[in-house]
């Protein structure tokens, strides 16, 4: 019996592009393409089998080794700091990490900062990063409204298009670092499953080159 | 005693295995106190795996730390005179705050050391020990080598600020070539050493192929010395058979500041991460003020109870139920005869919920009568 690969792809319209260059790779599963609540999809004859999770948790999933390779966000990398291998940035699912605040917000460097944010490692080592004391308030969603209601002085989070915060009177203060969304591995898995793997990263090099 | 073997657990057999291969290669039982003067780490810290420690205050004021590592306490404790090899395994429980759960765990640790004059011969052997061992774990393993020489001689003459070494060193562990480039290009580094790290980290395989490769790079003359270890090393497995396992690996970087030559991680199909880990620390030797070099690795067994399934089909072979009035001679007499034909007996008066066994038997007087069977 052939090995399965284990791949678990992020929830969404992300997944759905991803999914789409696996399928070109000559990893398809077309039950994955039917609408119903099932979860895990796979195709024996080509040896895969993936899984939609939520996106915050692909990184979790591999690391554990539960899954071999997934897609993540470069955010959720930075602030999870799981300890696998980062092959490829698929270019694809780009945004920012900004710190952002209202319009009319000045920097008071006699005070410390006040950051909300779901990203509270990212907003650490930032800070640290520029030596800047600040104070965490860490949110789990809608950060936006934080600095609004007086909860704290910026936040940090990601910025795609920017309507969000034009919406709610912010605006990006300071950029952090681009996001894009990464093929990653389990550092076992790579080396047990390194044939199927290292198709699979050629392939997709191959695709991000005959997209440029 | 046959008995003995199916008492054991999986990672008890895994020990007995393991010690045995290190003293028929005449490595030594190292034991050492469960305790160790805290100073000996802070003069240390980024040797160890985590930071935080188990600290407490001795009854002479002093404070005192609970084990995180053994190989600084073996270093500590060895002897500069002798010019021999020291050759010493340990086998331990150390105690580590796991970066996941945030809390304190207690690993156990097995693992040999080699300080002294160690020759190419030394290196091979412990390598070669190293792939021993994960044999003894599992049949299906890998050995991931590299060599810190030619990492540390990849990124010699670039000049890389500490913070950008460390994002460097951090993108070659997770074979991440774009972050290479991107660290790269920040520091403007040259496109000649970013492409040599770039190649580094994507080199990954059978060590013929991958020295093979190396040999080819233009810069290949910087490294003569490391790849001559290298297939030295090769040869060695080749000869104890363990060649196919082992994997050539440059994202393997463990501190430089530490370890200086060939340095090893393994791993087993099924555990998530890696089982074993070591490497030539030489560099660890010169800050503490020891002249000699040194070698070793350790095994971290906690993680191995993962890849082996509950091999006992039930908890115990037979339930012996008896009566309140049963005499305490009968029911010491057919409990021992039950042992005595190789069963294993669990005495009570109500059937336990939840418990598997082979058979059910009631004693009655002096009798004993079989209730259920489902052997």
């Amino acid at each position: 019996m052939k090995t399965m690969l284990n791949v678990a792809l992020p929830k969404g319209r992300l997944g759905e592009k991803v999914y789409a260059m696996f399928e070109k790779a000559g990893f398809e599963c077309p039950s994955i393409k039917e609408t119903n609540r099932k979860l895990i999809f796979e195709n024996k004859e080509k040896g895969i089998r993936y899984f939609w999770v939520k996106p915050s948790d692909v990184a979790i999933y591999v690391e554990h080794g539960a899954a071999d390779i997934g897609v993540a966000g470069k955010d959720i990398l930075l602030e999870y700091e799981p300890d696998i291998y980062e092959l490829l940035d698929l270019d694809i699912g780009k945004c920012r990490m900004a710190v952002a605040g209202k319009k009319d917000f000045r920097d008071n460097t006699q005070k410390t900062l006040r950051v909300a944010t779901k990203f509270s490692n990212i907003a650490k080592n930032y800070y640290a990063s520029i030596g800047r004391e600040i104070d965490i308030i860490h949110l789990n969603g809608s950060i936006e409204i934080a600095p609004i209601l007086g909860l704290s002085d910026v936040i940090v989070d990601i910025v795609e298009t920017g309507t969000t915060l034009k919406e709610n009177n912010l605006e990006v203060l300071e950029e952090i670092v681009p996001i894009s969304a990464r093929l990653i591995a389990n550092k076992a898995s790579f080396k047990f499953k390194n044939e199927q793997i290292e198709k699979i990263l050629q392939s997709m090099t191959c695709q991000m080159e005959d997209k440029k | 005693m046959n008995n003995i073997n199916s008492v054991l657990e999986n990672d008890e057999k895994i020990i007995f295995r393991l010690r045995e291969l290190y003293s028929k290669y005449g490595y030594m039982k190292y034991r050492m106190s469960k305790f160790e003067e805290y100073d000996l780490y802070v003069r240390n810290k980024d040797f160890l795996v985590s930071e935080n420690i188990i600290t407490f205050t001795d009854v002479d004021g002093k404070l005192m730390a609970l084990k995180p590592d053994v190989t600084l306490s073996i270093i500590k404790n060895s002897r500069e005179d002798t010019a021999s090899v020291q050759k010493m395994y340990y086998n331990e429980n150390v105690y580590r705050a796991s970066s996941e759960t945030r809390a304190f765990k207690e690993i156990m640790q097995t693992g040999l050391e080699a300080i002294g004059d160690i020759d190419d011969y030394c290196i091979c052997e412990v390598v070669m020990l190293a792939a021993k061992s994960l044999e003894c774990i599992s049949k299906d393993y890998i050995l991931d080598i590299s060599h810190m020489g030619i990492v540390s001689q990849a990124m010699e003459g670039i000049e890389i600020s500490l913070n950008g070494k460390t994002a460097l060193l951090k993108a070659l562990g997770e074979k991440n070539v774009g972050g290479i480039s991107a660290v790269c290009a920040a520091e403007g580094i040259d496109e000649k050493s970013t492409d040599l790290l770039k190649k580094l980290v994507t080199v990954y395989g059978a060590p013929d192929k991958v020295i093979e490769k190396l040999k080819s790079l233009p810069q290949a003359e910087k490294f003569s010395d490391a790849i001559k270890q290298l297939e030295n090393i090769t040869e060695m497995l080749t000869l104890v058979g363990c060649a196919d396992k082992v994997r050539i690996d440059f994202s393997v970087v463990n501190d430089m500041g530490y370890y200086n030559g060939v340095v090893f991680k393994g791993f087993v199909n099924g555990v998530p991460e890696g089982v074993l880990s070591g490497g030539q620390y030489d560099n660890l030797m010169r800050k503490m003020s020891r002249k000699s070099g040194a070698i070793g690795f350790a095994v971290y067994l906690d993680l191995l109870e993962r890849i082996y399934e509950d091999s006992h089909d039930y908890d115990v072979s037979t339930v012996l139920l008896y009566d309140e009035d049963a005499k305490l001679c009968d029911v010491n007499n057919a409990v021992k005869k039950l042992i005595d034909k190789g069963e294993t007996v669990i005495a009570q008066k109500t059937k336990p919920e939840k418990l598997t066994y082979k058979k059910l038997v009631r004693l009655c007087k002096t009798e004993v009568e079989e209730i259920e069977n489902n052997a």
